[in-house]
C-alpha cells in the first residue's frame, strides 16, 4: 500500500478513536520478558511486543580507560536493523535509523548514570570493565527504541561479571556479582500522526508518522533524555500531553521489570 | 592423544540434540530456528524480489543471496565485533553454494532471493546449523526445491572419529583435533559442502564420511517435521 493510502486508512480509524489493531491510543501490545536466554552473554534479555520481537546481549571486557576518565568505565549500546527481521533492512554499513536507535537507548542508560562507571574501574588508566549492550531485533514491527531500551536494562540487570584469571577474562564461568546498576531509566516514545498522540506504535504507524518525541525516565519520574523525530513540529501543548501520556506508559513498563 | 569418552556423555556416531521451527520471523516470506547442543541459528527468507543493483541480475534465472552473521555476543570468547568479517563472507558463500544446488530458480529471472542468517549463541558447529535453518526456511517461503539441504560435521578427536563436534572438542588437541563441516541433499547422497582443518589420514577420512553419510536421514526427519508442524497447525 502506498504511504498516502496507509496514512489516510490510519487516520481515518484514529478519527473514529481507534487504532488498526483495536487498541487504545494509550495502550501497549502485550510483552513478554524473558531474562537469560543466551548462554554466550553475560547479561541477556528477549522481549516479544506484539510481532516486534528482538534480542539483546550483554559483553563484558577488560580493556584501556580513555584517557579523559581514567577511573571509569566504558558503557556502549549498540543497535543494529538486521536484514533478517523485515524487508526493509538492508544488509551493509549501519543506517541513520539504527545508529539513532542505538544512540537513544545509550543516552538513556548514560544520562541517568544508571551505571557506576567508577565501580568498573580495576586499575586507573590502565585496566577496566566495558560493557557492550547491543540490541538485535528478530522481527521489527514497530517500537524499535521502547523495546530495546526496555531490553537492554533487563540484560544489564541479569548480567555478571565473568572470572578473571591471572588478568584474563575466562568467559566460561561467572561470578555470582552483577553489575553496579543504581537506576532504571526506561524510554517512551509517543507519536504523533495528525491531531492523535499514541505509544508502542507498529512499523505502520510510525511509516506514516508526523512527529515522535522519545523521553527517558527514572524511577522517581524525573527525565533524563529526550529525542524527537519526524518531520512535523510539535506544539508545546502536544509537549505537555506527551510528556503525561509518556510518564504513565513508563510506570506500567517499569512494573513489568518486577 | 586417546580419547575413549566423549565430554558429554555422547555416543561417537551421535548428533547432539536438535530442535527445530518453521515460521518464527513473521515479517519474512519464511523462516527458521534450528539449535543443535548449544548453537542456534535463525533464517529469514525474503523474496524472490526484485535485485538491486542492477548490473547483478540475471534474465536467465534468479539469484541466491545468503548473509551469515553472528549476533555480537553470540561467541564462546569475547564480543564479536557487528559488520561482515573476512570468515562471515567466506561462510555467506559457501553457504551458497551449498543452498544453490537444490534451488530452482529458473521462473524468477533478474530477482534475488535473500537468506539472511543470524546466530544468536554458538558453540561449534555454527554454520551447519545456519544452513539447517535456511533450507527450512526456503521450503517455509515456497521456493521451489528438489530437496532439502542438511548439514553437519563430523571430525577426529584425539584418535576417535566422531560426529558432530562441540566446542570443547574442538579445542580438545590442535594437534589432532580435526573439524569438517558438510552438507548433503539427502535423497542423492551428494555433497554440497566440504571443508575441513586438521590432519588425518585417507583411510580416516573415508571413515569420517561414512559416518556423516548415515546421519542425513534423522537430520532431515527433524527438518521435515518442522514444516508439517507448521503447516498442520495453520
Amino acid at each position: 500500500m502506498a504511504n498516502t493510502q496507509l496514512k489516510e486508512h490510519i487516520s481515518n480509524a484514529l478519527k473514529k478513536g481507534y487504532r488498526l489493531d483495536g487498541r487504545k491510543m494509550d495502550e501497549f501490545r502485550p510483552i513478554t520478558l524473558k531474562v537469560d536466554c543466551i548462554r554466550t552473554a553475560e547479561g541477556s534479555a528477549r522481549v516479544q511486543c506484539g510481532e516486534t520481537e528482538l534480542i539483546v546481549g550483554v559483553k563484558l571486557a577488560l580493556e584501556k580507560p580513555f584517557p579523559d576518565t581514567p577511573d571509569e568505565g566504558i558503557l556502549m549500546v549498540g543497535a543494529e536493523l538486521l536484514p533478517l527481521s523485515n524487508p526493509a533492512f538492508e544488509s551493509g554499513p549501519p543506517s541513520i535509523e539504527s545508529i539513532e536507535t542505538a544512540r537513544v537507548i545509550d543516552r538513556g542508560i548514560r544520562e541517568s548514570h544508571a551505571i557506576d562507571t567508577r565501580a568498573l574501574c580495576i586499575e586507573k588508566g590502565q585496566k577496566v570493565w566495558t560493557i557492550n549492550v547491543d540490541v538485535c531485533p528478530l522481527n521489527h514491527d514497530g517500537n524499535l527504541i521502547d523495546l530495546g531500551g526496555f531490553a537492554a536494562i533487563a540484560a544489564l540487570k541479569s548480567a555478571k561479571f565473568p572470572i578473571v584469571k591471572d588478568g584474563v577474562v575466562d568467559y566460561k564461568e561467572h561470578e555470582s556479582k552483577a553489575l553496579p546498576l543504581v537506576e532504571c531509566p526506561i524510554p517512551i516514545t509517543v507519536i504523533k500522526i495528525g491531531e492523535n498522540l499514541l505509544i508502542d506504535p507498529t512499523e505502520d504507524e510510525e511509516s506514516v508518522l508526523d512527529a515522535r518525541l522519545t523521553i527517558t525516565f527514572l524511577e522517581n519520574g524525573d527525565v533524563c533524555s529526550m529525542q524527537k523525530g519526524g518531520d512535523e513540529p510539535i506544539t508545546t501543548e502536544d509537549f505537555d500531553k506527551i510528556l503525561e501520556l509518556a510518564g504513565k506508559a513508563s510506570q506500567e513498563l517499569r512494573k513489568k521489570l518486577r | 592423544m586417546n580419547y575413549t569418552k566423549r565430554f558429554d556423555g555422547r555416543k561417537f556416531d551421535e548428533l547432539r540434540p536438535i530442535e527445530a521451527k518453521a515460521g518464527v520471523i513473521k515479517k519474512a516470506d519464511g523462516s527458521a530456528y534450528f539449535r543443535i547442543g548449544k548453537t542456534t541459528a535463525y533464517a529469514a527468507v525474503y523474496g524472490p524480489r526484485e535485485l538491486y543493483p542492477k548490473f547483478m541480475q540475471d534474465p536467465k534465472q534468479g539469484l541466491l543471496r545468503c548473509n551469515y552473521n553472528m549476533m555480537p555476543f553470540s561467541g564462546a570468547g569475547e564480543r564479536v565485533r557487528p559488520g561482515p568479517s573476512r570468515r562471515s563472507k567466506e561462510i555467506s558463500m559457501i553457504t551458497e553454494r551449498a543452498l544453490r544446488p537444490v534451488l530452482d530458480l529458473k521462473d524468477f529471472p533478474n530477482a534475488v532471493v535473500d537468506v539472511f542468517i543470524e546466530l544468536t549463541e554458538t558453540d561449534a558447529g555454527s554454520r551447519c546449523a545456519g544452513i539447517c535453518a535456511a533450507s527450512i526456511a526456503l521450503a517455509d517461503a515456497g521456493i521451489i526445491m528438489k530437496d532439502m539441504v542438511v548439514a553437519y560435521s563430523v571430525g577426529k578427536v584425539g584418535d576417535q572419529v566422531v560426529v558432530d563436534l562441540d566446542g570443547d572438542e574442538e579445542h580438545f588437541d590442535h594437534n589432532s583435533s580435526v573439524d569438517i563441516p558438510l552438507a548433503f541433499i539427502p535423497s542423492t547422497g551428494e555433497i554440497t559442502l566440504l571443508q575441513m582443518d586438521g590432519r588425518i589420514s585417507p583411510a580416516d577420512l573415508r571413515k569420517c564420511l561414512a559416518m556423516a553419510k548415515e546421519q542425513a536421514p534423522a537430520v532431515l526427519q527433524v527438518l521435515q517435521k518442522a514444516l508439517k508442524d507448521k503447516y498442520t497447525m495453520e
